[in-house]
């Protein structure tokens, strides 16, 4: 647990399980928790790196923006799939295909 | 006794994400998305970083997990049974994806990573809050402004149009 590669690779793995939720789900809520993961992997790469490298405190900032971008991004996401849902009553990103019905 | 703990949550967090990404229920999914976010917060705590697990929980298991539990539940009928989906293409997602992760774990490997040691900080929130207020001050004051954009965006684009 006081080894950096340790954390590198769960977090490698994460953003590996993410890409694939983004890729294969067809839900698009699925996607957005697939990004969620993706996201999640680059926070505790950065923390791991602040620690690592003589805690700085910087990498906390850093991962400290990101979560506000994530719940930004979430918020309008949600909005929009909401939306899409009232226009083609699913939520299948392969059907929809069209901005406007 | 430590080390123990440390890998209980490092499983925790691989077969939650696994579950997430599998799971044919989406509330399971959802759900498994809540113990991975929760081990990540532990290993916060490992990395030293006190405020960042505090944050973690609360605004990624308080917040984002809440919404998409919402959107969950707002765009599907409740009364019909279906609250699953399929998933498409898993062979060839599976396979870019496992070379991906395997040139990562390569990566990691071969890279001599230069490592520095350091005290642990009795607590990050006071150095946190005064870089936030310093060096940061501009960054910290567009996220603000981001943030209501998105508050005023996605009220405009959710509500019904009449």
């Amino acid at each position: 647990m006081d080894n950096l590669q340790v954390y590198l690779i769960i977090a490698a793995l994460l953003f590996s399980l993410g890409l694939f939720a983004v890729i294969t789900r067809r839900n698009a809520i699925a996607v957005l928790m697939g990004v969620e993961l993706i996201l999640n992997a680059a926070n505790l790469n950065l923390i791991a790196f602040a620690r690592f490298g003589g805690m700085n405190i910087t990498g906390h900032i850093f991962a400290l923006f990101v979560i506000v971008l994530a719940a930004a991004e979430v918020a309008v996401a949600l909005a929009i799939i909401l939306n899409i849902y009232q226009n083609f009553n699913s939520i299948n990103v392969d059907e929809a295909q069209q901005l406007k019905q | 006794m430590i080390n123990l703990v440390f890998w209980f949550f490092v499983i925790l967090i691989v077969l939650s994400a696994f579950s997430v990404v599998l799971n044919k229920n989406l509330i399971y999914a959802a759900i498994s998305l809540l113990l991975t976010f929760l081990g990540i917060a532990a290993l916060y705590v490992f990395l030293w970083a006190d405020f960042m697990a505090g944050t973690q929980v609360l605004i990624y298991i308080g917040g984002i997990l809440i919404l998409l539990l919402f959107g969950i539940m707002l765009t599907h009928k409740i009364t019909s049974v279906k609250i699953s989906h399929t998933s498409v293409q898993k062979g060839i997602g599976g396979a870019v994806v496992l070379v991906l992760f395997i040139g990562l774990l390569w990566m990691i490997k071969i890279t001599p990573w230069k490592m520095e040691s350091a005290m642990e900080p009795e607590q990050t929130v006071n150095t946190i809050g005064t870089l936030l207020m310093t060096d940061f001050l501009l960054p910290f004051e567009v996220a603000s402004v981001l943030l209501l954009g998105a508050l005023i965006g996605a009220a405009v684009l959710a509500r019904k149009e009449s």
